[in-house]
């Protein structure tokens, strides 16, 4: 596009995005500061991960970005469009045929492969924010791997509930040494982070922070000894392809209530009913 | 015997007010050590001298940690906190600074074991029932939150979060300021029996004369940031020799 440089962002953003990215990898799990710049879509619609994948993507890329597992939703759309105009790269909704995902809030049902690069959405990358509301506090317990307070979180939610009722967003402890909010994915989501050939980079535009998970990083969920970590999923089979053990969105079909559950990964549903079941299908 | 907490030379100064001036002092175990003092003569800025909240423009304190005595100020920040964590513990006047008030009372008194490695959610809340009855609170208010709480009820909240991890030295400033008279008697009462039980050592603040007495084996006397005078506690009420500590002994109201 003319008037652009390649993919937005200027060589020199570029750049410090990259050593903030490099430094993060070199630190996994750790937050690091980057001058987040301003971008053409309000902060929540992923201006942290639009910053990240435009400074990794390279012209031979090709891009998937997902919006709650879905390819077709308006802020998966843009921002495809919007790296197809700016960069001209090939962009797909295949998880298999992607180099480089951007998603917001999901990690595709098809195992990400080495090579791969996931960039996440982070609206809040601090897992301490509702623990601790001193920035400065918190991140002197990063700096001391002071946790503590972390399982007083799910203390409650085990003794209001009887069982820890973070569906989302449950924080998780990085190479044994980092607290790290996964990003508001699903716990469902929580073990695919653990030990994933793929590069994960994490991208906060708002809060202006860049973390990472370089391929085959250990990452616990966080648990108690008599409560393990269990991740969530409706009981039910996918109401399109069927599937049983795929993350399932409920939608209401009308309006007396009825409701249906269909995948939320659209790709991974579309390629079931096509007959070519991907890998890892169940 | 050997020292659990030392001290000397300590000097602080708050721009040009001399916090502290020159205080030495040595604390054994299972020894209950008083500082009192008018308003504004150093108290508090001790005691969070003594706990390591506070570094010291000089002097120095060394604590046992296990293995002799050390420097506070070269033990590093991690296991200083280690150390506040787990064999000591803070008891502040308002226990609404140092509880959650939106996280239950379980869960209060949980966090200091939480945040010292344990994750057995059984053991944490077994131990959390039996910390509560210590204290004197129904274990039916196990799940309560602390802001449904009366003001001794949080103090004895307070006192049961900090012992849960069976501290060997406890800071306690003005423990019972604050609280209604006969709430005060209660939680003095608890005070007392929980500390010789436990074998602790304590460390406590106030400029309540009654108090001083009821608790502590040793006095010290502190007035504009330096120590007037220091004995046993009944020696130096019963004879007090500095004028500062005549005023304050003979401020108290006969009961």
């Amino acid at each position: 596009m003319i008037g652009y440089n390649f993919a937005y962002l200027d060589e020199h953003t570029k750049r410090m995005i990259r050593r903030a990215i490099l430094k993060a990898v070199a630190i996994p799990g750790h937050q690091v500061p980057f001058a987040g710049r301003e971008m053409p879509l309000p902060y929540g619609w992923g201006t942290g991960g639009i910053q990240v994948t435009a400074s990794v993507i390279g012209q031979d890329d090709v891009l998937k970005v997902i919006d709650q597992g879905a390819d077709d939703t308006t802020n998966a759309v843009s921002i495809r469009r919007f790296f197809a105009l700016t960069a001209g790269v090939r962009t797909t909704t295949s998880t298999e045929a992607a180099s480089l995902i951007q998603t917001r809030h999901r990690i595709p049902e098809t195992p990400l492969r080495a090579g791969q690069i996931i960039v996440f959405q982070v609206p809040m990358p601090e897992p301490l924010y509702r623990i601790e509301p001193s920035r400065a506090a918190a991140r002197r317990r990063h700096a001391l791997a002071d946790y503590g307070a972390m399982h007083v979180k799910l203390y409650e939610d085990i003794t209001r509930f009887g069982r820890v009722a973070v569906a989302y967003d449950h924080p998780v402890m990085v190479n044994h040494r980092y607290l790290m909010s996964p990003s508001p994915i699903p716990a469902f989501d929580n073990p695919k982070l653990h030990l994933s050939p793929a590069l994960q980079l994490f991208g906060a535009g708002r809060e202006k922070r860049i973390y990472a998970l370089p391929p085959f990083t250990d990452v616990r969920s966080l648990d108690f000894e008599d409560h393990p970590f269990h991740p969530g999923r409706a009981p039910h089979a996918c109401a399109l392809c069927g599937a049983t053990a795929s993350y399932l969105d409920e939608i209401l079909v009308d309006d007396r209530g009825s409701r249906r559950f269909v995948c939320s990964d659209t790709d991974y549903c579309e390629t079931r009913r096509s007959g070519l079941l991907p890998s890892g299908a169940g | 015997m050997p020292a659990l907490l030392e001290a000397a030379g300590l000097a602080h100064r708050f721009g040009a007010i001399p916090a502290l001036a020159g205080v030495s002092l040595s604390l054994r175990r299972q020894e209950i050590l008083a500082v009192v003092g008018e308003s504004g003569s150093g108290k508090t800025t001790l005691l969070n001298v003594l706990s390591g909240r506070l570094m010291p423009d000089e002097g120095e304190v060394l604590c046992d940690t296990g293995d002799g005595l050390r420097s506070l100020a070269r033990l590093g920040a991690p296991a200083l906190r280690l150390l506040q964590r787990t064999r000591w513990g803070f008891i502040q006047q308002d226990p609404r600074a140092s509880l959650r008030l939106d996280i239950t009372a379980g869960g209060n008194i949980g966090e200091r074991l939480m945040a010292t490695g344990a994750r057995h959610y059984g053991r944490i809340r077994a131990a959390a029932a039996e910390w509560l009855a210590a204290v004197e609170i129904d274990t039916a208010r196990l799940d309560d939150l602390p802001r449904h709480f009366s003001g001794g009820m949080l103090q004895r909240l307070q006192i049961a979060a900090t012992l849960v991890t069976g501290p060997e030295l406890v800071f306690m400033d003005e423990p019972t300021g604050g609280l209604d008279l006969s709430v005060q008697a209660r939680i003095l009462d608890l005070i007392r029996s929980l500390v010789r039980r436990l074998g602790l050592a304590v460390v406590l603040v106030t400029h309540d004369i009654g108090v001083a007495r009821l608790l502590a084996d040793r006095l010290i006397v502190m007035r504009a940031g330096r120590i007037v005078e220091t004995g046993l506690t009944d020696q130096v009420l019963d004879d007090p020799h500095h004028a500062c500590t005549q005023l304050l002994v003979s401020s108290v109201l006969p009961a």
